[in-house]
């Protein structure tokens, strides 16, 4: 299992700005190690967020999102004490989901 | 790999040959609803992700904004954020000309969230960059040229 995300998800007027940190090696298929194999690709494909259980964006992801991902967005209809929840699934199939309530 | 599109591509003063590849008809319309994702994320070209979201042709618009620094000094974390303000905007997508995928991330915007994106993306070389947007079931299209002093993608 991966490391937790680093969420934070602050109510600004009517807006909730959500920030993200993902903990992830994000390999691109593109790198070879030190014997000249290449190293097989390993990234984020999906990401879900919802607010309260509806979702409020999701993404698809190629290789090219940096290591260690960051992802930021915004939404209105959010509430002081709701439950955002981000998921995101690998090329992997490995998964992980993070909750926060909004500030 | 069609090499003559890519010199094409590369050879073209941005958004305008693009746009003119797009009208010309190097693409057909595609169905929306097949949308493939892999299909999507394994093209070359900026007429080809369109067609692999679902659409036939992106217009230039002005009112997409992308942030991202004119010189990133490290291509492994260019931060870049997209904020549309087309109404309607239903998907964000950014597109690195230069990689070896073009298609970095698309974001699907449910109405409620605003179609303001930031993320980090790598870069293996200079390149532009474009904002995809779609809205209210039609393409839009900004770009952003970015320097990369060290690329992100090489060993």
């Amino acid at each position: 299992m991966a490391d937790p995300m680093k969420i934070r998800a602050t109510l600004q007027g009517d807006t909730v700005e959500v920030r993200v940190l993902m903990q992830h090696e994000m390999e691109t298929g593109q790198r070879k190690d030190a014997a000249g194999k290449t190293i097989p690709a390993w990234h984020i494909q999906q990401v879900t967020a919802t607010n309260n259980g509806k979702t409020v964006l999701s993404a698809q992801w190629g290789p090219a999102v940096s290591k260690n991902p960051f992802l930021s967005f915004k939404f209105k209809g959010g509430a002081k004490g709701d439950k955002v929840q981000i998921t995101w699934t690998d090329n992997k199939g490995d998964k992980r989901t993070d909750e926060v309530a909004v500030s | 790999m069609d090499q003559r599109r890519r010199k094409a591509l590369q050879t073209g003063a941005g958004l305008g040959t693009l746009g003119a590849l797009v009208a010309v008809g190097l693409i057909s319309p595609g169905d929306a609803h097949a949308q493939d994702w892999k299909a999507a994320f394994e093209t070359r070209s900026l007429p080809d992700t369109i067609k692999a979201l679902g659409g036939a042709t992106a217009a230039e618009s002005k009112d997409i904004i992308i942030t991202a620094p004119d010189i990133a000094e490290n291509g492994a974390v260019v931060p870049v954020a997209v904020v549309s303000a087309i109404p309607k905007t239903e998907s964000i997508s950014i597109l690195i000309e230069k990689n070896p995928t073009l298609l970095a991330a698309s974001f699907m915007i449910p109405a409620g969230t605003e179609p303001s994106v930031g993320t980090r993306v790598k870069m293996g070389q200079t390149s532009n960059v474009f904002a995809l947007v779609k809205a209210d079931g039609k393409f839009f299209v900004a770009s952003k040229e970015i320097k990369v002093t060290l690329g992100g993608c090489g060993g």
